[in-house]
């Protein structure tokens, strides 16, 4: 599904990623792990192609296709999910008009006419459920005055709303109390399909043991040193990042 | 002087045919404020008031008047159909600056309201309009206003007598019809009496090809516990200049709302002078603008507050693309003795290019030492986090800058009292936003 080969990126001209190579298939779960400022926000952000990063070599193809060469919404529409460390607050514009504009846009892009009203909001009930999200959410802005577990649970919402092909969660976790965790990541786990892959971004192992990711990366100063199994996060949880940068002469 | 001179020749030469083609009570203010604005001059921008807006350079070329009162065939309700859904209103039109009275709503209006053209009830309700007209709008002042009370023929009068409350909002679309140039000069006089109530829409359109510029001046008085709400809306075209003075003044417990929308226009200025004469008055001034192209809008509007216990609320947004030119000066004025005086003004502006400008003048000046006021003003651009999130979402660019902009305005019409007219306005600011003129469904005017 997504190939990253040679990624290199930088933000205000500093260098981030130094040479990222990473490959996710169909119906598998990747767990990205590292310490802080190791890169791992970067590569999400320039996956889904956030304009304040430029990528300076290396290809990114999903699906047969050259990603780096489509904006943002086309990155979405091909299926491209980002729930983000910090869902961005926008006064003025409710939930059901969002919704409906991304939603519309990404079937205008399937060759679909746009949903009915009704049909629409029937939809935004039964989905808003996953996460127990509340029904006064459609007329509320976009996370507006929302806590910090309603924004995170939005955006698994969100996820729900429009079905991505490979959905990359970034600290989904930070911020949640353990409910709250609970309930995002048994929304995830109810999205996935065999089909839909995704990159999971976290610093704990609490995550982890509901998502159960397939494959452990290790990210440090902007590359990928270490690659290991489920049990490879375990072992980060206990001991930490440091035995992994000594082992490869870090 | 060079732009004044026209208009000081044709007063002296055709003062004769105003006066015919008026009334009494109009004719009687002419020759002060002749004198006021041969004094005053059209005021440079070095006046403080007038600095964002070249007013000799608008008054410049030379308009035709229609000071003979020749009859311009327009039928409005054939040309004009402006349906809001779900808004029943008391329909009335203004073809220029003359009162459209060959056909009338069929719904009546509560008795003794009065909804008519100015020069006719000059002489049937001398005991309103006599007692009212020209006394805010003093020409001494404003040479805008006195060229205005020298030259106007005809306008609209709206009295609501003691304790009546019209139910029904009363539109008046003033359609703007000419096959040249045209200058217009538009009187309205709103009085409500004590306890009466009134919600008044203004739509402004221009219907044909031509350059128009029109002075209109509009004196609004608010009895005690009354309450107005005026929505004064234009949308009209690239090739027209307004210059509106409103003059307001509110006595104890009135409430009043003015909203002024401008959504498509030339060069507009919108002066509103209000003054909270009696205590425990409240007054929400709104304005929105939306401008691109070369577009200018100069609001400049003054609150005063004359007495103790009254609150006032200004809210302005604009938002501003390509060209366009604009400015907002709002001054607050809390006078000795007008204690606990609550007031807050805001005016917050978006500029979606970098050729975009606006100038904006937040003022507060207080000379009580009980009261509760702010002032503020902002000036930004669309957050590239919020555009990042939503093309994320897969909303593509021009969308999401579409839906920024509109949840930017949204809260403007927010205060709107009348949900259909709010939904209307939503979705006419909407179309403005897509970049569809915005006009009427079914209006076959604004092409």
């Amino acid at each position: 599904m997504l190939q990253i080969r040679n990624l290199h990126a930088s933000i205000n001209g500093k260098e981030i990623l130094k040479g990222i190579n990473l490959t996710v298939n169909d119906g598998e779960v990747h767990a990205v792990m590292g310490t802080n400022g190791a890169g791992k926000s970067t590569l999400s952000n320039v996956i889904v192609g956030n304009p304040a990063y430029e990528v300076t070599e290396g290809e990114i193809i999903f699906n047969g296709k050259n990603l780096l060469e489509m904006k943002p919404e086309e990155r979405a529409h091909e299926g491209i999910f980002l729930s983000f460390q910090q869902p961005v607050e926008i006064p003025g514009v409710s939930m059901v008009n969002f919704m409906r504009a991304a939603v519309n846009a990404k079937r205008k892009h399937d060759g679909l006419e746009p949903m009915a009203a009704g049909d629409f909001l029937k939809v935004m009930r039964e989905k808003r459920k996953i996460v127990e999200l509340d029904s006064k959410l459609a007329n509320r802005s976009v996370n507006e005055g929302f806590s910090g577990g309603e924004k995170k649970r939005n955006e698994i919402f969100q996820m729900a709303m429009l079905e991505p092909r490979l959905s990359i969660l970034d600290e989904t976790d930070s911020g949640l109390d353990v409910d709250a965790l609970r309930i995002v990541a048994e929304g995830f786990n109810k999205l996935r399909k065999p089909e839909t892959s995704a990159i999971v971004i976290t610093h704990y192992q609490r995550l982890l043991d509901y998502l159960k990711p397939d494959i452990i990366h290790v990210l440090i100063d902007g590359k990928i040193i270490k690659t290991g199994g489920p049990e490879l996060a375990l072992e980060i949880d206990q001991r930490g990042f440091d035995w992994i940068k000594k082992e490869e002469g870090l | 002087m060079s732009s004044e001179l026209q208009y000081i020749e044709i007063f002296d030469e055709a003062r004769q045919m105003l006066d015919r083609h008026s009334a009494p009570a109009l004719n009687a203010l002419r020759d002060e404020a002749f004198e006021d604005f041969k004094r005053l001059g059209f005021p440079t921008q070095k006046v403080e008031r007038y600095k964002y807006t070249d007013v000799p350079a608008a008054f410049e070329p030379n308009y035709g008047l229609n000071l003979n009162r020749l009859n311009i065939p327009v039928n409005p309700y054939e040309v004009f159909k402006c349906d809001v859904p779900n808004l029943s209103t008391s329909l009335y039109f203004m073809v220029n600056d003359q009162f459209y009275d060959k056909k009338l709503p069929t719904v009546s209006l509560p008795e003794g309201v009065v909804v008519d053209s100015l020069r006719k009830m000059a002489v049937e309700r001398p005991d309103i309009v006599e007692k009212y007209y020209g006394k805010l709008a003093r020409t001494s002042k404003d040479a805008v206003t006195a060229l205005n009370t020298m030259l106007c023929q005809d306008g609209l009068l709206v009295y609501v007598p003691k304790n009546v409350i019209v139910e029904r909002t009363v539109q008046i679309v003033n359609v703007l019809r000419s096959d040249v140039d045209l200058m217009v000069n538009r009187r309205v006089l709103v009085v409500l009496e004590e306890g009466a109530s009134i919600r008044l829409l203004f739509c402004d359109h221009a219907i044909d090809d031509c350059k128009f510029l029109t002075t209109q001046v509009v004196e609004t008085y608010v009895g005690e516990n009354a309450h107005l709400e005026m929505y004064d809306l234009e949308e009209t075209h690239t090739k027209n200049t307004r210059f509106s003075n409103t003059y307001a003044e509110q006595q104890t417990y009135s409430t009043s709302v003015i909203d002024s929308i401008t959504l498509h226009n030339g060069m507009t200025r919108n002066r509103i002078d209000l003054s909270l004469c009696g205590e425990y008055a409240e007054v929400t001034l709104n304005g929105l603008v939306v401008a691109d192209k070369e577009q200018r809008v100069d609001n400049n509007t003054l609150i005063d507050h004359r007495a103790s216990n009254c609150q006032s609320n200004e809210l302005y947004k604009y938002v501003l693309d390509d060209k366009a030119n604009c400015a907002f000066a709002g001054r607050v004025l809390v006078r000795e003795g007008a204690q606990k005086t609550v007031s807050q003004e805001t005016n917050a502006n978006l500029l979606g290019g970098t050729d975009a400008r606006i100038y904006t003048q937040p003022m507060l000046e207080i000379y009580a030492d009980d009261v509760k006021c702010s002032h503020g003003s902002t000036v930004g651009q669309l957050g590239e986090q919020a555009m990042f999130y939503m093309r994320q979402r897969g909303i593509p660019y021009e969308e999401a800058r579409m839906l920024l902009k509109f949840a930017f305005a949204s809260d403007v019409l927010q205060t709107i009292h009348m949900d259909a007219l709010r939904d209307r306005l939503n979705y006419l600011v909407d179309k403005r936003f897509r970049g569809e003129l915005s006009k009427c469904e079914g209006c076959k005017l604004c092409k």
